[in-house]
């Protein structure tokens, strides 16, 4: 290797660090106990750390979350199209979540005032996700091309569940929207039929499909997404927005 | 060896909320002491349960029992995946219930429409028993599920004095405040707020039962704390760090601080709440916490010492009429002992703000010798049994509680034989 020193795993040409030393498994076990730092309360989250040239001198709190966020593609491109709104991404792969942190440090460098907004936090959102959000704190949620856990005894894993969709109501402010998108057919009738049959979800109309510029950045923005246009692919997406239940009538 | 260790279960207690009888669980075994006519309570099997002759009505330790809120029903669940209601007047079981999992914890509405239980897996499910009768056993109920914590254990689960909210508390320091729905069947998707700030595992939860308080809760943990919490907004009110407080950590002397050697592991409100039993591990008796709930202030009144035996209970339950607290100690089995179970039963008298309160000898029991051969299996107890039992409770709660901590180097050496961590060079 002729390069050597602390640069060594960006790129020369932009500054950027190279996927190939953040190599991963592609699969990580959310069933596990964790060893990784878990805020105790959506108030032990030193927002400073995450955003240092917006805290402390603001009260703004974090209202996109990209739940398993990946290589970072999506927050990258709404960092600069929300550039008021705080943005986290959560990955459970540390090595993945440490690529995703320098990327957007360097996009902060090579980019001056821009992507101040976006940052990635380590953990497992399946468990820990109360622990960083307050009631209806956020607006929108991502789940892109999630694990698919094709077997039945693994769909426990399953990052969009019945049970999950509860906390994720929960977080999630009235009005706010889920978009979830996958390519493995299976997995996007089970995301559907699992927001479907929820009280505190409805799908959006196709007219809001098309005037949110977010739906078009599901397939488009993600290392996943690309890798699926590249293979032409399908894709199924799923996106809902979090309502007031009407009414139980008994 | 770690397995046997994490087999073994602690004894529980549980008061007849109007004092007419009083149930220990040792292990599989379920034994009930009928207060008002003084003798021990034969317990009877539902017809639709095959083996009628076995005496035990387990097959394997049982993790929860409880009284309903109007003494009507009594439930006990645990780790032989069963879950039995009986009535609390004829002591006849009139459902049996199999669950796919352990239970963990169990509750009932205090209109007593659902029995709720907690699975191993942090699923708690919901079983309607909207019209029993106490003379028929209930029949086709099947268990729904109501919501889920994600893989955790659930260690406790409680309603509001005022069914509105159902709580469960879990190993990964949450307490989860859910809307209890109209049609529970249908699952409870609405939660309310999550009360976060313990530390280690929640092990205990209490409400108060005064109507203005109705929406506080205290909790337990092995962060060996009290936590006072408002369930609607999920805002901590205030902490008392216990173990500190009663000076159990300077106790423990030479400069061997013990990791989790005091976990809180039960609580009970006296008093309508004024006064809050707590039971801690390492605390030869239990400590009297006085709650000023207006005030938001939990503040440690006094530790009532138990003199003569190395008595660190395990459970606690209170006589509301008699202003009894009954505290119970032992475990299912004592590994590396003779003894199959153990179990002391002792009552301590007089809880009040000013009253001098009162451990009672055993020829002052309530129920006398009888009670105590019922509930303990035995009128006396071995004093060796106490240690050894509160040990093994000790280290059965770290290895189903904590996270297994490893040291770097083994987590180092662990990640070397990772195939991903090949880096091309």
């Amino acid at each position: 290797m002729p390069e050597t020193g602390v640069k060594s795993t960006f790129s020369k040409s932009t500054g950027l660090p190279r996927k190939r030393f953040y190599r991963a498994r592609a699969h990580s076990n959310p069933l596990s106990d964790s060893h990784f730092p878990v805020p105790i309360s959506p108030s032990h989250v030193d927002y400073s750390i995450h955003f240092p040239q917006i805290f402390p001198d603001s009260s703004k709190k974090i209202q996109f979350a990209d739940v398993g966020c990946g290589f970072g593609g999506l927050l990258i491109s709404l960092a600069t199209l929300f550039p008021e709104t705080l943005m986290v991404g959560m990955e459970l792969r540390d090595k993945v979540s440490e690529y995703v942190k320098e990327r957007i440090l360097s996009l902060r460098v090579a980019n001056p005032g821009q992507y101040q907004n976006a940052s990635v936090v380590r953990t497992n959102s399946m468990k820990y996700i109360p622990n960083y959000f307050e009631k209806g704190q956020l607006s929108k949620m991502f789940f892109l091309f999630p694990d698919p856990h094709f077997k039945e005894k693994n769909h426990r894993r399953r990052v969009i569940s019945p049970f999950l969709l509860d906390e994720y109501a929960y977080v999630l402010g009235v009005g706010g929207i889920i978009y979830t998108i996958t390519d493995v057919e299976e997995l996007g009738d089970w995301m559907k039929s699992c927001l479907e049959n929820h009280p505190l979800f409805e799908a959006l109309t196709e007219k809001e499909l098309e005037a949110d510029p977010v739906v078009k950045l599901l397939s488009s923005a993600t290392e996943e997404g690309q890798k699926v246009a590249r293979n032409e692919g399908q894709t199924f997406q799923a996106v809902y927005r979090r309502i007031v239940p009407t009414e139980q009538t008994s | 060896m770690e397995e046997t260790e994490a087999e073994v279960a602690p004894a529980l207690i549980a008061v007849h909320p109007h004092r007419s009888s009083v149930a220990v669980a040792v292990g599989y075994d379920l034994r009930v002491f009928d207060l008002l006519a003084g003798v021990g309570v034969t317990l009877v099997n539902d017809s639709s349960s095959s083996s009628s002759s076995s005496s035990s009505f387990h097959k394997d330790s049982i993790r929860a029992i409880r009284f309903s809120a109007n003494g009507n029903l009594f439930v006990s669940a645990g780790d032989d995946k069963t879950l039995k209601i009986w009535s609390s007047i004829s002591w006849r079981c009139i459902f049996t219930l199999s669950s796919e999992k352990r239970i963990s914890a169990v509750a009932i509405s205090n209109d007593e429409s659902c029995v709720c239980f907690a699975d191993k897996f942090g699923v708690v499910w919901v079983v309607d028993i909207t019209g029993f009768d106490a003379n028929q056993p209930l029949l086709d109920k099947k268990p729904t599920p109501l919501l889920s914590h994600y893989c955790s254990i659930i260690t406790s689960l409680e309603f509001s004095p005022d069914d509105r909210f159902i709580l469960s508390a879990d190993r990964d320091f949450k307490i989860r405040v859910t809307n209890f729905p109209k049609k529970p069947l249908d699952g409870a998707h609405e939660i309310q707020s999550f009360c976060l700030g313990h530390t280690e595992f929640v092990s205990s939860l209490a409400f108060f039962q005064a109507q203005e308080y109705q929406h506080h809760l205290l909790s337990g943990s092995g962060d060996s704390t009290v936590r006072l919490w408002d369930v609607s907004s999920g805002a901590l009110l205030d902490t008392c760090d216990v173990a500190n407080k009663a000076g159990l950590l300077e106790s423990n002397g030479n400069g061997k601080s013990e990791e989790h050697g005091h976990a809180v592991t039960d609580l009970c409100t006296t008093l309508d709440g004024l006064l809050v039993a707590v039971a801690i591990q390492g605390l030869q008796g239990i400590a009297l916490l006085s709650c000023n709930v207006s005030a938001q202030t939990l503040t440690l009144a006094k530790v009532v010492s138990i003199e003569g035996e190395a008595f660190v209970p395990t459970c606690l339950g209170y006589a509301a009429s008699a202003r009894e607290l009954w505290i119970v100690t032992g475990v299912s089995s004592l590994p590396g002992c003779s003894h199959p179970s153990f179990a002391r039963v002792r009552v301590i008298s007089g809880i009040d703000i000013e009253q001098e309160a009162v451990v009672l000898g055993d020829d002052k029991m309530p129920g006398g010798e009888k009670l105590l051969e019922t509930l303990q299996g035995t009128a006396s107890v071995d004093e060796n049994a106490f240690l050894a039992a509160a040990e093994a409770v000790k280290t059965a709660m770290c290895n189903l509680l904590i996270k297994k901590q490893y040291t770097s180097e083994s987590r180092e050496s662990r990640k070397k034989t990772r195939n991903d961590r090949k880096l091309k060079q």
